[in-house]
């Protein structure tokens, strides 16, 4: 079952070839089978899954299912599940039981989706490697010793593995692109405001978006038809009509147009992968589309950008873990400042006190103006090359990561290296814009994604322009070895 | 050397919504611990907030009713902060852009002259909850009922130079804010505070001196108090050669003295930046024109109108619109009694002693606007006089029912039968021939005499003006 | 920009953070290099640039005035470290 698409697994239910819970069962072995080697799950609901799935095989018979009832998810530990453990890979919530189902959560339940587990991820979502997390590093299923990427890590080697056909991510900077890049799978960061933010535990307010990641273009779109919409409980979440994501799949693309941006083609981009996109970009060419060059001037300084605007909301947004009214408490603290401070001391890992600290120095006396309202004004410039890029343009196209998946400690000690991965992803998440990684072929035997970027609330599209060049190759379906 | 008191109110003021300014949850007061703190108020992790409108529609109300300008835009910032009563760590308040700015309010000082006091601006921002310091363990419990609760910061400009000055501003301000229904106003329970900046300078001077902030004081009798003990205890450091501290200090009521809060060292960094989990709040010039219409009488119209339709002395016509129910109970008993001098009286008088003496709130009076209607409809028919009328008004209060009741089941009628009043004449005159003679000589005082005999004899039901006019004619 | 061990520690006392002392010196050096990477901004001005906190230029949606919430207090305290009688519990505060 596991070689099967979202789709064709949707149809199987719906045709009683298996039932959602022999379905669920065989998700749920395949993770005991292998993911002692990935450890891509923090926390696996095998008793609420197979509740969930006798629920949905109810259903399936009485003839009221939708597309996705049955179907075994998983979701990104960062989004609140009533009941389950929801600890955002953090030593800070390893003893959270959320009290209430994110917005994102309880779509998929309603939708009869069974959420079988909770995935590793880079702790607080941040980091773009998946070696942040509290419950240790997620393994990369084309190379044990690599990386995943980061921070939905977990969701991608998961979903990679077949382990499960579809999972959930959010991205901050390209937490879904990247590591869908790095461990060869399909994942789409929807346009700002598409996805409720309510119940997603928050790491940039004005950046996070939570998206979905699957083996497909086509699966994709199944899964984002459930997570969009407007969500009264979040005030940066937009009124406007969700379309049916896989009803324009099959669109034309003839006249296309596709922007290649000059600068996500220069230094510090490794030739192979550069090699593997331009083969992409060939195929656009036969499925007529139009290659127009276009520049994105200030793309240069979103890296340094988002490490203010990032950080300075993840300073404040991380100041509610102060041990008083849930997660981690320190030992006998002393005094009010002794428990505050050991608490977050002891319960957030390096990296997330690395950004807190920057964060809050960005945002103290005297440093504002320099740092966090200079980022601001950046920010507009950034988003404003976008505005003029798709005045010419349909779609971006370019590479989602500068290599291919990194190795295991290789990037750690240095924070600033490891912040470049996300070159060509961050600007997006600034502009708000939606964006897609999509396998295109492989590199010393390791995954290449194609970014495709598309205007606000192109969605459809982007899918579109996904779905169309999984029909005329296979880097989608490939499985990696000792995973088959 | 003269020294000049500067003082500058920041007023937070409860705005009487049903459920919160984020969240959904009530804002009812006195609940048990925590149970009207939901997800949102507790902060706990994945949470959003989203504005409550009627928090917007009270703010417009507010910035209308001062003369101020109304900000077509907005912005929520965070005031990061660590206290366990602060459960998201930041407070959501407001910080460049607040809702209203550049308002005014004319305060009335005792010797009867006005100053307007500018207002700098009023912002939205969320209550914090409370720690309560009863030993539970050796530890503090922490209650986050009212986390969330939707304030109005009013912060003045430093335009008052007294004590008493602050304590009228403060007095117009809780008046007004209980005029616009924005605010129960309720002071016992928190819903209004204020922290006052004071400073002192000598006399002449433009600069101001160092301020002192006083924080969170809850009565207007505290206000005065605070404000005057710190001012000496300014002028005590300037006139001894030192140098006041810009610091925070905290008015201890038992002890009649300001202590510092915290140490100067730890100069607080409040790290304001917009909160990106809400967006600008946008009011049009067609919502401002919609509350207008909705906005009640305020004091000062309401002042104006009294005088010149009541005929009300300025003094009357000030204590009777003093709060917005005091002036409708007024105008109620006015127009049914059509007596709208004596109901100024009564109201002024009687009701309002036997209020405050009880210590209740004109809306809780047992004796309603219609039962005291009902009792001076009865003086001006002459069915009692004035001075029964203090009895009637005292068994209504008792609740023996209401005016005519009273009035029958005591024997309270005035007797306006000249016949009986002056056969009681005649007996007291015979009694006191002496008296009567001296009357009679032009000792006028002694008429006083005669009347209150007749009025005490016949249990003060006799008419006053018949008793007096029955003297006249004996003495002619 | 470079960040001294003072400046670690005012600002871990600002965000409530307990650093071991050995960690300082570390933690000067990544801060250090993260503000130098930062430093990339001063490239460009923005003085005729408005400041962007959102990428939608919407605004703020308004919740009617209606309370739906119930009293759920039992199963939040569930999740706390220390609670008593519907109470959090923390050290005790001195004013």
């Amino acid at each position: 079952m596991h070689t099967k698409s979202l789709a064709e697994l949707a149809e199987g239910l719906r045709n009683k070839d298996f039932s959602s819970e022999e379905l669920t069962r065989s998700s749920l072995a395949r993770i005991k089978q292998y993911d002692i080697q990935l450890n891509s799950f923090i926390t696996v609901a095998e008793a609420p899954a197979l509740a969930q799935a006798r629920q949905a095989d109810a259903q399936l018979a009485s003839g009221k299912a939708g597309p996705l009832t049955g179907i075994p998810i998983a979701q990104k530990d960062i989004f609140c599940t009533e009941g389950v453990r929801t600890s955002c890979a953090s030593k800070m919530l390893d003893n959270f039981i959320s009290p209430y189902n994110a917005t994102v959560v309880q779509k998929y339940n309603d939708a009869g989706a069974v959420m079988i587990g909770k995935t590793n991820m880079d702790e607080f979502a941040m980091g773009s490697s998946n070696e942040t997390s509290f419950y240790g590093a997620v393994k990369n299923p084309w190379d044990l010793e690599a990386v995943p990427g980061g921070s939905s890590g977990g969701s991608a080697a998961c979903v990679a593995a077949r382990l499960v056909p579809a999972a959930t991510g959010t991205d901050t900077g390209g937490s879904i692109r990247q590591p869908a890049a790095l461990c060869g799978i399909t994942g789409i960061k929807p346009t700002y405001g598409r996805v409720s933010r309510y119940g997603m535990i928050a790491f940039a307010s004005s950046l996070d978006q939570a998206g979905a990641m699957a083996g497909s273009a086509e699966d994709t779109a199944m899964m984002l038809n459930a997570m969009a919409g407007f969500d009264p409980k979040d005030s940066t979440s937009i009124e406007k009509d969700v379309p049916d994501y896989t009803a324009s799949l099959n669109n034309d693309i003839k006249g296309l147009k596709i922007g290649l941006p000059k600068e996500y083609f220069g230094e510090g981009l490794d030739a192979d992968v550069a090699a593997k996109i331009e083969q992409a970009i060939e195929e656009y060419k036969k499925l007529g589309a139009e290659i127009v060059e276009i520049s994105l001037p200030n793309s240069s300084l979103s890296v340094p950008v988002y490490y203010v605007v990032a950080p300075a909301e993840c300073s404040t947004n991380l100041s509610r873990f102060d041990g008083v009214r849930y997660g981690y408490r320190c030992e006998d603290p002393e005094d009010l400042e002794d428990l505050y401070k050991r608490s977050r001391g002891e319960g957030f890992g390096a990296e997330v006190k690395r950004r807190i600290m920057i964060g809050t120095y960005a945002l103290s006396a005297g440093y504002y103006d320099a740092y966090y309202l200079k980022a601001q004004k950046l920010r507009r410039l950034i988003s404003e090359d976008f505005k003029q890029a798709f005045e010419k343009v349909d779609v971006i196209m370019g590479p989602t990561a500068p290599s291919t998946a990194f190795k295991i400690g290789e990037k750690s000690d240095d924070p600033i290296t490891m912040y470049l991965s996300d070159i060509y992803t961050i600007a997006t998440n600034l502009a708000g814009l939606p964006g897609m990684s999509v396998p295109a072929g492989f590199s010393n035997s390791l995954p290449v994604g194609l970014q495709i970027i598309g205007n606000y609330f192109d969605e459809a599209r982007l899918l579109n322009v996904a779905h169309q060049y999984q029909n005329v190759t296979d880097w989608h379906r490939q499985i990696p070895k000792g995973f088959e | 050397m003269q020294w000049e008191t500067v003082i500058g109110l920041e007023i937070h003021t409860q705005l009487a919504t049903r459920s919160k300014i984020f969240s959904a949850a009530s804002t009812a007061y006195g609940a048990e611990a925590n149970t009207q703190a939901c997800a949102v108020d507790l902060g706990l992790p994945g949470v959003l907030p989203v504005l409550n409108a009627e928090v917007v529609t009270m703010a417009i109300k507010f910035g209308l009713a001062i003369d101020a300008t109304v900000a077509p835009l907005s912005v929520f910032a965070r005031k990061n902060y660590f206290y366990p009563d602060l459960p998201k760590g930041y407070q959501i308040s407001q910080m460049e852009l607040p809702i209203v700015e550049h308002g005014k309010l004319e305060i009335s000082l005792e010797d009867g002259t006005k100053k307007v006091i500018g207002v700098t601006r009023a912002h939205l921002e969320e209550d914090a909850g409370k720690s309560l310091h009863e030993d539970f363990q050796g530890m503090t419990g922490i209650d986050l009922n009212r986390a969330g609760t939707p304030l109005l910061e009013i912060v003045s400009e430093p335009d008052m130079r007294s004590a008493k000055e602050a304590v009228a501003y403060m007095k117009k301000m809780h008046s007004l804010v209980r005029y616009l229904g924005i605010s129960d106003g309720n002071m016992q329970e928190g819903s209004f505070r204020c922290d006052a900046n004071v400073s002192v300078r000598p006399k002449g001077q433009k600069e101001f001196g160092t301020r002192a902030e006083l924080k969170n004081i809850n009565s207007f009798r505290f206000v005065e108090r605070a404000i005057n003990i710190e001012v000496e205890r300014q002028i005590d450091i300037l006139e001894a050669g030192g140098k006041v501290v810009q610091e925070t200090r905290l008015y201890d009521a038992n002890k009649d003295e300001t202590r510092s809060m915290r140490s100067k060292e730890e100069a607080m960094d409040y790290r304001y930046f917009p909160d990106p989990d809400l967006l600008p709040v946008e009011i049009t010039a067609e919502q401002i024109e919609t509350v207008r219409q909705t906005l009640p009488e305020l004091p000062e119209a309401k002042k104006t109108r009294f005088i010149s339709d009541y005929q009300l002395s300025e003094y009357d016509a000030d204590i009777l619109t003093n709060s917005r129910e005091l002036a409708d109970y007024f105008e109620d008993v006015a127009r049914q009694s059509g007596e709208t001098k004596l109901s100024a009286n009564w109201v002024i008088g009687e009701l309002s002693a036997m209020l405050n003496k009880e210590g209740k709130d004109i809306s809780v009076s047992p004796v309603s606007a219609d039962m005291l209607a009902g009792m001076l409809i009865r003086i001006k028919d002459n069915t009692i006089s004035g001075k029964i009328a203090k009895e009637v008004f005292e068994a209504m209060w008792q609740g023996e029912g209401d005016a005519d009741t009273i009035i029958d089941n005591k024997g309270l009628r005035q007797i306006s039968d000249t016949g009986a009043i002056e056969k009681v004449l005649d007996e007291i005159i015979a009694a006191n021939p002496q008296q009567f003679d001296q009357l009679k000589g032009g000792k006028d005082k002694l008429m006083g005499f005669f009347v209150g005999q007749v009025m005490k004899a016949m249990g003060g039901k006799a008419n006053p003006a018949q008793v007096n006019e029955l003297m006249k004619k004996k003495l002619a | 920009m470079s960040l001294e061990t003072d400046d670690v520690k005012r600002i871990a006392h600002l965000a409530r953070l307990a650093i071991d002392e050995a960690d300082i010196p570390g933690y000067a050096r990544n801060l250090s290099n993260i503000l130098d990477l930062v430093e990339q901004m001063n490239s460009v001005n923005t003085d005729a640039v408005r400041p962007m906190a959102h990428p939608m230029d919407a605004q703020q949606r308004l919740r009617p005035d209606v309370v739906t919430e119930v009293n759920q207090r039992e199963k939040f305290l569930a999740n706390a470290p220390l609670a008593e009688a519907g109470l959090f519990l923390v050290p005790k505060v001195i004013e």
